[in-house]
């Protein structure tokens, strides 16, 4: 052996390192990829499915300006239906405006308290009952606009009917104050302390530093909570359902009685047969829907992301 | 030598009265949270017993208990969570562990955002759509349930990938050192440091999953059905569908009644959360690193 050149009888086995647990490796790493591209598969999955059932009625019924422009919704009438979700969407904007009017400066109160005033115990109790109010289920607070709300606005306004906008907006802007809390806090927490200890030493009181440092700074932040806010109120059916009274109206004022775009889904797609033009345009709101709040949550994490990296 | 100047009193008197105002905000935001529970125990607390728990409703749903419903949701989540716990793992180990920062990587986390949200009723008509018409499995356990699932992934996804990032990159470093594979570290080092910390996001989930109403509405739980939940094939009922029936469905249900069942379900939310916060805390206050 020795006299011989090592090249050509090397057995290039016996360098080959892939025994079971490079095999196993390889497996767990193609396994872990299908679980990190499920969530993409599952967002194409929704669109594709919900514009299947729907596409029907695109293809046939679906003329954009009685869609998007009529306030006449009625898609159960045997000889002419009428396909306008017009006031459907105004009954949507307008629970979700009130109940913006609502959770933002509740919202970002709250926030700036917990983050720059609150200290120690304080702090994680406020948090914890923060989290709390987000993990009540909207079929509760419905109920909750249903038998606690609506009895109160009867009795303190002295109007016929409590299941309104104004209800519909209290409970939805309490639905969404949480979680816009929470990510508005995360904007505060990300403004460097330098910024403030810098304000500081400049003599500034603790509002001064928020209002002229931190909040500015955590601008961003701060309008990427108020987005998300604004699609949880647009997404939002069982309490919208159970709380605006459920009837269709162009809102004149805020004790008036609309219907909102998902409570309207929710509420007929158990009544409509599997492939009529009824089901199919409950499918197509259902991709207006699914579209507007895409858009919003892509601009609320362009927004947010524009911040770390600026 | 330094004298409170006029302008510095002010400034200070402001700062307090921002700092008022900021707590009765707080405090106005919190107070339906204490308002909303006292009514719920006060008006349902009465409604509350054994045979409520353990009986069906009799009467066409306008007395008697809630167990279907009770046990149908036990079934919802639990099969909601043999399908969304291991898809959510596998997902967050990529993420943490497997992923560059490339535009694949923000593609998969813009896809998490938008799952978590799409409308819950857009979810459902999904549900129906792929589920319950084009896989075929009908109105049953297993349509909801994946509804439900594909719906919470993002909880189970945010919380796993949170908490094996926590876990300090030389943990791993010393680990590759000794000649193991990922996946040896990974699920040597890395997981056993993370593993509370996903119980915790597990914990969150169940919580969410339990209270969706409009995802299982078309695609697998029922107004009412005599029978109780045999296998992931059946329709069932659920506590969040039962409670929007008897508030709004039924005529001549007693008033108490939706409140009893209002309470459980608020409950159950509840509980499963405070566990999840207080495991939280408890974790927070024993890191070694």
């Amino acid at each position: 052996m020795s006299g011989q050149p090592m090249t050509k009888t090397v057995d290039m086995a016996a360098f080959d390192r892939r025994n079971a647990d490079w095999y196993i490796d390889k497996l767990v790493q193609a396994l872990v990829f299908i679980g990190g591209i499920s969530a993409i598969i599952f967002v194409v999955g929704i669109f594709a499915f919900v514009t299947k059932e729907g596409f029907g009625f695109i293809l046939d019924r679906f003329d954009f300006q009685e869609f998007f422009t009529s306030p006449y919704w009625y898609p159960a009438d045997e000889d002419a239906p009428e396909y306008g979700i017009l006031a459907l969407i105004a009954g949507t904007a307008s629970v979700t405006g009130l109940a913006m009017l609502v959770a933002i400066p509740f919202s970002l109160g709250t926030a700036v308290y917990i983050a720059e005033f609150a200290s120690g115990k304080t702090r994680e109790t406020l948090k914890v009952l923060v989290e709390l109010l987000a993990a009540i289920p909207s079929v509760v607070w419905g109920f909750i606009g249903l038998s606690i709300m609506n009895p109160l606005i009867i009795e303190l306004f002295d109007v016929p009917v409590g299941l309104n906008v104004l209800n519909a907006g209290i409970i939805l802007g309490l639905m969404a104050a949480p979680i816009m809390t929470s990510i508005a806090e995360d904007a505060l927490k990300a403004v460097p302390d330098r910024y403030r200890e810098a304000a500081e030493a400049m003599g500034a009181t603790r509002w001064q530093v928020i209002y002229k440092t931190v909040l500015p700074a955590a601008k961003n932040g701060l309008l990427g909570a108020v987005l998300l806010g604004v699609g949880r109120g647009f997404g939002e059916t069982m309490a919208v359902l159970m709380a605006t009274g459920h009837s269709i109206n162009m809102p004149g004022s805020v004790f008036d009685s609309v219907r909102a775009l998902t409570a309207t889904i929710a509420a007929e797609l158990g009544e409509t047969a599997v492939g009529s033009d009824h089901y199919q345009v409950l499918f197509t709101i259902g991709i207006f829907l699914f579209l507007i709040t895409f858009v919003i949550n892509l601009t609320a994490d362009l927004i947010v992301r524009g911040i770390r990296k600026g | 030598m330094f004298e409170t100047s006029e302008l510095n009193i002010k400034n200070q008197r402001v700062q307090r009265l921002f700092k008022i105002l900021f707590l009765l905000m707080t405090m106005l935001l919190i107070a339906p949270v204490l308002l909303i529970l006292g009514t719920l125990i006060v008006k349902g607390g009465s409604v509350i017993s054994i045979d409520f728990l353990f009986t069906s409703p009799t009467d066409g749903m306008t007395a008697g208990g809630i167990f279907p419903a009770l046990l149908g949701t036990v079934w919802l989540v639990a099969v909601a969570l043999l399908i969304s716990v291991p898809l959510g793992i596998a997902a967050a180990i990529y993420l943490s562990e497997y992923a560059g920062e490339n535009w694949f990587t923000r593609i998969i986390n813009l896809a998490i955002i938008n799952l978590a949200g799409v409308p819950s009723i857009v979810h459902a008509l999904f549900g129906v759509g792929a589920f319950v018409l084009f896989f075929k499995f009908g109105t049953s356990i297993l349509a909801a349930s994946l509804t439900l699932a594909i719906m919470t992934l993002p909880v189970v996804i945010v919380a796993t990938r949170e908490s094996l990032q926590a876990v300090p990159f030389a943990f791993r470093e010393a680990c590759w050192n000794m000649g193991a594979t990922r996946w040896q570290t990974i699920r040597r080092v890395v997981l056993p440091n993370a593993v509370s910390g996903i119980l915790t996001g597990v914990i969150l989930e169940v919580s969410r999953t339990a209270g969706e109403t409009a995802p299982i509405m078309f695609t697998g739980a029922v107004f009412f059905t005599p029978f109780l939940p045999q296998g992931i094939f059946d329709q069932t009922m659920a506590m969040s569908l039962h409670l929007f029936v008897v508030s709004t469905q039924v005529p001549g249900v007693p008033e108490n009644l939706p409140y009893g069942v209002a309470l459980v379900l608020i409950a159950m939310v509840l509980i499963m959360n405070s566990l999840s916060i207080a495991f939280r805390i408890y974790l927070r206050g024993k890191k070694k690193w």
